[in-house]
């Protein structure tokens, strides 16, 4: 069993001026187990595309809740994007490099291939009309 | 965001600052390509040394400004890529079709 040493949850609407909010916020909760500035960056840019993820396609055309919950270990961090919007029809395709269903919003198609890169973990559960869940974790100065 | 025009060489140069996110990305596009339709320019140069934050964001904006810099007759390069930010661009493969020019 890990080692459970902190814990969070926060609940914001999907407006874009949010994303920096989500970022900062976990970024600041994931400093409690000094992870490097390169840890950071990371840690921020994967949020910050989890987030716009809920932001442009779970709510396309109205305003729904987004929800984080990040658990510290010891070493690692585990950071839960949830909304409860449109869902993936086909999540496979959605992890797909390059892969945008937004071409026109100049989305370029890279969010889930920078959290598979920046974090050491990836999950993404998703239920057409239910809403979709990332769950992602990094290790924290594994060496 | 700071623009310059160098109206001998046709160049436009755009120093991007803080952070580029799909939130702020909007404003920064709808700005550069202002500039490139009034001023069409033979070469914009989007300066990335004050950006203290990107995301995928900003290789939407980037491919966006080449498409509109190639229609106006122009080309485009981006300089003072740091280490943080030339990973997310060469994750999409971008620095392939565009001058992308990293910090010394």
């Amino acid at each position: 069993m890990k080692d459970l040493k902190n814990e969070m949850k926060l609940e914001f609407l999907s407006k874009s001026a949010n994303e920096a909010f989500a970022r900062i916020a976990v970024a600041a909760f994931a400093s409690q187990l000094d992870p490097t500035i390169e840890e950071i960056a990371d840690i921020k840019t994967s949020v910050s595309e989890a987030v716009t993820n809920c932001i442009i396609h779970a709510y396309p055309d109205t305003e729904g809740l987004v929800k984080i919950h990040s658990k510290l270990y010891q070493n690692e961090i585990e950071i839960e994007i949830s909304d409860t919007g449109e869902g993936i029809p086909d999540v496979e395709e959605a992890r797909e490099p390059l892969y945008t269903t937004k071409g026109n919003l100049e989305r370029s198609g890279m969010g889930f291939t920078i959290m598979e890169n920046f974090m050491d973990s990836l999950k993404v559960e998703s239920i057409v009309g239910l809403g979709t869940k990332v769950t992602m974790s990094k290790k924290i100065r594994k060496d | 965001m700071k623009v310059n025009h160098y109206i001998e060489e046709k160049i436009l140069e755009v120093e991007l600052t803080e952070e580029i996110d799909h939130h702020s990305s909007e404003k920064i596009r709808t700005r550069i390509d202002y500039e490139i339709q009034r001023f069409m320019p033979k070469k914009v140069i989007i300066d990335l040394a004050k950006v203290k934050f990107m995301d995928s964001a900003g290789i939407g904006l980037i491919i966006g400004r080449y498409k509109v810099a190639l229609a106006y007759g122009g080309t485009l390069e981006v300089r003072n890529v740091s280490g943080k930010l030339k990973k997310i661009l060469e994750m999409s493969g971008i620095h392939k079709i565009i001058n992308i020019k990293t910090v010394a």
